[in-house]
């Protein structure tokens, strides 16, 4: 049971009906965001803050979206309206037509680092979804060995999660995120945290996943390298207010590898990106300096 | 010597490689890579020191306090044969050895155990409903605004109340001299258990709540699976502090027994000027309450194996 599936099959033990559910004909597709002329406001101690000002996105379904933005630029708060933790304070925010009020295991998350139930071992935080969701504890458990074997973790069910290196963490926070079949994957700079090696590589598994599973993901990140590898569509923001200040196609083709990361296409659209961040980022420099 | 240093040798290899294995894996990102299935199965596994290990670590601490504790009756021996007087007058104390006969003397009666048994009772329930009534309002308090507004002007004004200031109250409002003493008692181990509670739920990882209900969890699933567990530590430890309370009460409450209940016993041999026995039920309280804080540390542990890894050992 423990041992590790070798490449090939290990998607085999997924829940393929629960798959094909969001897939199929187009109308019963799942995962269309759509947000519309969203502002976020915060009340800060030195008066109001705009976080987003009017942003407006349409996601598709089984879309790879990154947020691309100088740090500070509104795109976590922006994904966490999404997610249905920040009200947004105009306009609104749905997914599948539903008005988004508050965070379900329809839209999975992802968070940057230590978010896993340090108290719970490496399976029952990949169980609690399902355990949630009301399936029984046996059920809760297989479907969490099929998500650790997917992520390829399945040896460390029993461990603790403050025994696992950060990369290791991060794959079973995927794994728990996905164990509820979530049709939108939300990821706040899930691997910001990581050392540059292994981060390239949690790129691979992610899309390697992503694949099977084609459910819409919005992917939070400052890195444009990152940004470039995994989207179909980037969406840079700009610093305070953070407005959407480009839409990027990102056509390379799939299945991508390390060895993109060199190519002239990929060097087109990273100097696409660099430009429109260089420029955010010093107008975000001299606001900083006019306020102080 | 030779076989010794072996062993030492030997012992070091495997606890090295247990360290190792979480690092290792770390550099095989890609899932389902060949390595990660045959050396990584270790690494979620507490590795046990081997038993020689033990006695040198474990071992030599535990002789270290031991003797630490030798000491002092050594001395106390010393200075209450030559009669030491310098300030602190040993003179009429009567020496450890002369405290060991009696102590002897009362171990082979009935009655030293009866007092034992009286207090262990009133300690218990005085003690489960302490937790329970604590970990209640500790909860609500850390949870509610309303209840910690509520809850809290009871606590500071009451919790500075020392125990033996209860004693008429106690058995004015109270109907029985059994309910009053367990009432003395639950409330010395009452206030530690709240306030921790109190702390460790307010310490609840916020990034932890976001991730339970983006997975679907209810208010009350939150409260099992994140807060609860989240305060544990500082929960145990609150239980441990009441633990010792509680004992340290007990004595107040026992003043007014009548007739059984190691703090009667140490109280009664006081008012009798009974030299020995008032030492007696001092260290008999003290050794008893090591042991129920120690017992209570040691029943709580299941609650922790997460925290294992790492700290001092």
């Amino acid at each position: 049971m423990t041992d590790v599936p070798v490449n090939d099959n290990r998607l085999a033990v997924l829940d393929h009906s629960r798959l094909r559910a969001r897939s199929g004909k187009p109308g019963a597709e799942r995962g269309r965001i759509s947000v519309r002329d969203v502002d976020i406001v915060f009340d800060t101690a030195s008066g109001p803050h705009v976080a987003v000002q009017n942003a407006s996105l349409t996601v598709r379904p089984g879309e790879f979206v990154c947020l691309l933005g100088p740090s500070g630029c509104g795109k976590s708060t922006l994904m966490n309206s999404i997610a249905g933790f920040v009200p947004p304070t105009r306009g609104d925010v749905t997914v599948d037509g539903e008005a988004v009020t508050e965070p379900g295991p329809d839209r999975g998350m992802v968070f940057q680092q230590h978010s896993l139930f340090p108290w719970k071992t490496v399976k029952e935080n990949v169980a609690f979804g399902p355990l949630m969701a009301g399936v029984g504890q046996n059920e809760a458990s297989g479907v969490a060995r099929t998500f650790l074997s997917l992520v390829g973790l399945a040896a460390f069910e029993n461990a603790y999660p403050n025994t696992l290196s950060g990369g290791m963490q991060q794959r079973v926070g995927i794994a728990r995120a996905l164990a509820n079949y979530p049709s939108v994957l939300l990821m706040d700079e899930p691997f910001g945290a990581l050392d540059a090696q292994t981060r390239i590589m949690m790129q691979e598994n992610l899309l390697d996943i992503w694949r099977e599973f084609r459910n819409t993901v919005v992917f939070v990140t400052h890195d444009i390298d990152e940004a470039v590898f995994l989207s179909d569509r980037i969406v840079v923001m700009s610093a305070s207010p953070g407005r959407i200040i480009a839409d990027i196609d990102v056509k390379l083709p799939r299945p991508r590898e390390q060895s993109l990361l060199t190519s002239p296409e990929f060097m087109t659209l990273k100097r696409q990106c660099l430009d429109l961040i260089r420029t955010e980022t010093l107008n975000a420099f001299q606001q900083q300096n006019k306020a102080g | 010597m030779d076989s010794k240093s072996n062993v030492a040798m030997k012992t070091a290899v495997p606890l090295d490689e247990a360290d190792n294995t979480p690092t290792t894996a770390q550099t095989v990102g890609k899932p389902s890579a060949p390595a990660l299935s045959a050396t990584d199965s270790s690494a979620g596994d507490d590795s046990r020191p081997p038993a020689s290990v033990w006695l040198k670590t474990t071992g030599v601490r535990y002789l270290v306090r031991i003797m630490a504790l030798a000491v002092a009756v050594v001395l106390w021996e010393l200075a209450s044969t030559n009669g030491f007087h310098f300030y602190i007058n040993f003179n009429n104390i009567p020496a450890p050895s002369v405290v060991g006969v009696a102590l002897v003397a009362e171990l082979t009666g009935q009655e030293f155990y009866l007092h034992i048994l009286h207090s262990l009772e009133r300690v218990a329930i005085a003690y489960v409903i302490a937790v329970v009534m604590g970990v209640i309002l500790g909860v609500a308090m850390g949870r509610s605004r309303w209840a910690e507004d509520i809850i809290l002007p009871y606590i500071e004004l009451l919790r500075p109340i020392p125990a033996v200031a209860w004693i008429p109250l106690a058995i004015l409002m109270l109907p029985t001299e059994q309910s009053s003493i367990i009432f003395i008692t639950f409330l010395g181990a009452l206030f530690p258990v709240i306030l921790n509670t109190v702390h460790g739920v307010e310490q609840t990882n916020s990034v932890l709540v976001r991730a339970a209900r983006s997975l679907g969890a209810s208010r009350t699933a939150i409260l099992w699976h994140v807060v609860l567990p989240g305060a544990m530590p500082s929960i145990v430890a609150g239980l441990a502090i009441g633990m010792g309370v509680a004992w340290f009460s007990l004595l107040a409450g026992e003043i007014i027994s009548g007739q059984y209940g190691i703090g009667y016993y140490t109280w009664n041999s006081c008012t009798l000027i009974q030299y020995p026995q008032i030492i007696i039920g001092m260290l008999t309280i003290g050794g008893l309450g090591t042991l129920c804080t120690l017992l209570v540390r040691k029943g709580c542990n299941p609650l922790l194996k997460w925290q294992a890894k790492g700290g001092r050992s």
